[in-house]
């Protein structure tokens, strides 16, 4: 076995399939997508190439920067309710009774679909008959939020399930991390007389570290590209309210008929969630790495 | 062992590779026969004296959802290939929005099926402008032109040429629930100051006045499309989209604050901006709104629609949009226009028969698309010679004597100011907006087209 995997031809054999599915199927798109975003194209007529134009009317468009900010914002919110996953994860790692049957109840929106999990909130957020305002109504708060319709309010109340539908994948990856570290460690530390509390801050979150670096790459990057529930829900409105990135490039793209600016939105959307990755992994990177 | 594992590893990997290019054949395959074969179209065998013909036909009507208009489509092209043995029409059917993709799809690399279904105006102008449908004037000679109800066809021309022809033309009546009228003492309005009237009355006695779904965006635009046309008269949209008017013309502004009005008397059930049309629908439904401005392609749920408890059924009617003291409009002025036309491919291979086919299915759609599928085709329709619901007749009736029907506002309009236009709606109705920054909007989106 070891002398076919040191055959540098066979090798090379062995990873053409994947490699050439990667290519036509990733790599491609993604440099045809670049060049679309050169052009001006309605999607069905000729291409005219446009060099930068796209790009400048990019900067300069505000309803752009708008759904950039939400972007931004759902973003942060998801690292944020990164914590309180990880809390709910040392929580369940712990031996406590029924840690198991919990697990599996975290685990359930994941396990649902981006759009039936959008149908039951549109149901839950229902202005007269959703079960949200029929509770704030029985206890007594006469005029409830209308939670989709509300400019102000709608974007967090889309955060909502968002949040909600993630935290069984967050929790699986941190109960995994968390079940990994030795028992040891944890007996030796109760001998000397540490808290729980103790135990979880200083040996159980810096073995996991980093595991949680990978969390956040992928809570803020999947924030920023965000779609589905979205435009179930709301498709970006009222009036852009709750318009993402992806939303507004779908919209240019499909619903104006402008696949050159579409696909720019969307070059530039990779460019900035490719840049987002780098800061990220400067800003958490560490000399030493902790074994155990 | 070392071997073993070696030819193992190759094995899985020819496997992979056999099932990857089956696919791949497979998806060949399917174009082939769905839209390459335009390109190729009449291949073999004779037919008395005419050669063998294949006519590509994409339409939205899926036997599962659209059962009737997908019975009519085949009883059509079997009478079709009767009286023409030497042509076969082979379907391709789709869904409304992957229809929408397909057709975008197919025409980047100009792979068109020979005969098609667009929607009017803003829709259509992209292909007309790539040069992807074929004019069809010729085929309207000889009076059949004027057998379509007078102004649709308008809809589906450009430059003077007409590039569809229409099997759907709508209304948009209000139709209001008689027994929540009844409940209240209230009588159908005629002016716009009984409208109030109504409204109020129902706000004062807790039932919500009018369902909308504003979250679709044009269905706000019915309301606002409807004053525009009472307060302005029926050219002073239609001139301030093409632009020889203009957003800014002081009834147009005035237009947007009485919708501003409607939504300030709590007119429209509740959270209306973060609700779908289907929504909408269910409050009315189930009885819970008294009033819903909507196409005349709800008509089948008030009618005949089993699902839908007969009772209420029973219960709906219809009003025209009351005319406002002091305003131009005309009461039989109508909102509404045609839905979905048949193109030709311009580079089919069989324009000929495609356009035979096309003259074929209008005439013969015209005559059944009513009874059997519940809609009204773009073609007059006699309603003397049909047994069809009261609500049917009556509402053929007023398309009959319709002084004007003013295509949907996001339909005239290019994709790019259509979408400013269907967001500003929601704006205004979210009292977001001022009507002047809502008039002002339109106008910057419409001068950068120019």
């Amino acid at each position: 076995m070891d002398k076919v995997m040191s055959n540098k031809k066979i090798i090379a054999l062995y990873v053409l399939p994947a490699l050439l599915l990667i290519i036509t199927l990733v790599y491609v798109p993604i440099v045809l997508t670049g060049y679309y975003g050169l052009t001006q194209w309605d999607g069905i007529g000729e291409r005219t190439f446009i060099g930068l134009a796209n790009y400048s009317k990019l900067i300069t468009d505000s309803l752009f920067w708008q759904s950039a900010f939400h972007s931004f914002l759902l973003a942060i919110f998801s690292v944020i309710s990164l914590v309180a996953y990880l809390a709910v994860s040392l929580v369940l790692s712990g031996k406590i009774k029924g840690a198991n049957l919990f697990r599996k109840i975290y685990l359930v929106p994941m396990l649902l679909s981006s759009v039936a999990i959008a149908q039951l909130w549109i149901r839950i957020y229902h202005p007269t008959n959703g079960v949200m305002n029929r509770f704030l109504e029985s206890i007594g708060i006469s005029n409830p939020p209308l939670w989709l319709a509300d400019t102000s309010i709608v974007l967090f109340a889309i955060f909502i399930p968002i949040i909600w539908q993630y935290a069984g994948f967050y929790i699986l990856i941190y109960y995994a991390a968390l079940k990994n570290i030795p028992e040891s460690l944890v007996e030796a530390a109760k001998i000397d007389g540490a808290t729980p509390l103790q135990i979880a801050y200083k040996i159980k979150v810096p073995l996991i570290a980093s595991v949680i670096k990978v969390t956040i790459v992928l809570a803020v990057v999947g924030s920023l590209k965000y779609f589905d529930l979205i435009w179930v829900m709301t498709e970006g409105g009222p009036n852009g309210a709750s318009e993402v990135m992806a939303s507004y490039m779908y919209k240019n793209a499909f619903k104006m008929n402008d696949f050159g600016y579409g696909s720019a939105i969307g070059f530039f959307l990779l460019l900035i969630a490719l840049g987002v990755t780098w800061i990220i992994r400067k800003l958490t990177a560490t000399k030493e790495e902790i074994q155990y | 062992m070392l071997k073993k594992a070696h030819s193992l590893l190759l094995l899985s990997v020819a496997l992979l590779l056999f099932v990857l290019s089956a696919c791949g054949d497979a998806d060949s395959d399917s174009n082939e026969d769905s839209n390459g074969g335009s390109n190729e179209g009449e291949t073999s065998g004779v037919d008395g004296d005419k050669e063998a013909v294949t006519i590509d036909f994409m339409h939205l009507w899926p036997a599962g959802v659209s059962a009737g208009q997908n019975k009519i489509v085949n009883e059509i092209i079997e009478q079709f290939e009767a009286e023409n043995p030497h042509v076969t029409v082979v379907q391709e059917v789709l869904e409304n929005e992957q229809y929408k993709t397909k057709l975008q799809v197919v025409s980047s690399s100009n792979q068109l099926p020979d005969v098609g279904m667009t929607w009017a105006a803003g829709f259509l102008e992209p292909y007309v402008k790539g040069n992807l449908f074929a004019p069809l004037d010729g085929l309207l000679e000889n009076g059949f032109g004027d057998t379509f109800v007078s102004g649709t066809l308008e809809a589906y021309a450009m430059d003077d040429q007409t590039y569809a022809l229409p099997l759907e033309l709508n209304i948009a009546p209000i139709y209001y629930n008689k027994a929540i009228f009844a409940d209240h003492g209230l009588d159908v309005p005629e002016t716009y100051d009984e409208f109030l009237n109504v409204v109020e009355t129902l706000v004062d006695n807790g039932v919500a006045p009018i369902a909308l779904g504003n979250r679709d965006r044009w269905t706000g635009s019915l309301w606002y499309m409807y004053l525009a046309d009472r307060i302005g008269g029926s050219e002073a949209l239609n001139t301030a989209i093409d632009r020889s008017g203009t957003f800014e013309n002081p009834k147009l502004i005035e237009a947007a604050s009485e919708t501003q009005n409607l939504v300030n008397m709590d007119a429209f059930v509740r959270g209306f901006n973060g609700l779908s049309n289907e929504e909408a629908k269910a409050e009315f439904l189930n009885g819970s709104a008294a009033m819903y401005l909507m196409g005349s392609w709800e008509l089948p749920n008030f009618t005949t629609n089993e699902e839908i408890p007969q009772e209420f059924r029973e219960n709906v009617g219809f009003f025209k949009f009351p005319t406002i003291e002091g305003g131009d409009g005309n009461i039989d002025s109508w909102v509404g226009g045609p839905g979905v036309g048949l193109f030709v491919a311009e580079n089919s291979d069989v324009k000929e028969e495609a356009m035979e086919f096309v003259k074929f299915f209008v005439e013969k759609w015209g005559e059944q698309s009513v009874t059997g599928a519940g809609v009204i085709p773009g073609t007059a329709v006699d309603t003397s010679t049909l047994d069809l619901p009261q609500l049917y007749i009556d509402v053929l009736n007023e398309l009959a004597n319709a002084s004007n029907i003013t295509l949907f506002a996001d339909v005239q309009m290019s994709a790019g100011v259509a979408e400013t236009h269907l967001n500003m709606i929601q704006s205004l109705f979210g009292n977001e907006v001022t009507p002047e920054e809502f008039a002002q909007t339109h106008e910057e989106a419409l001068s950068l087209e120019e």
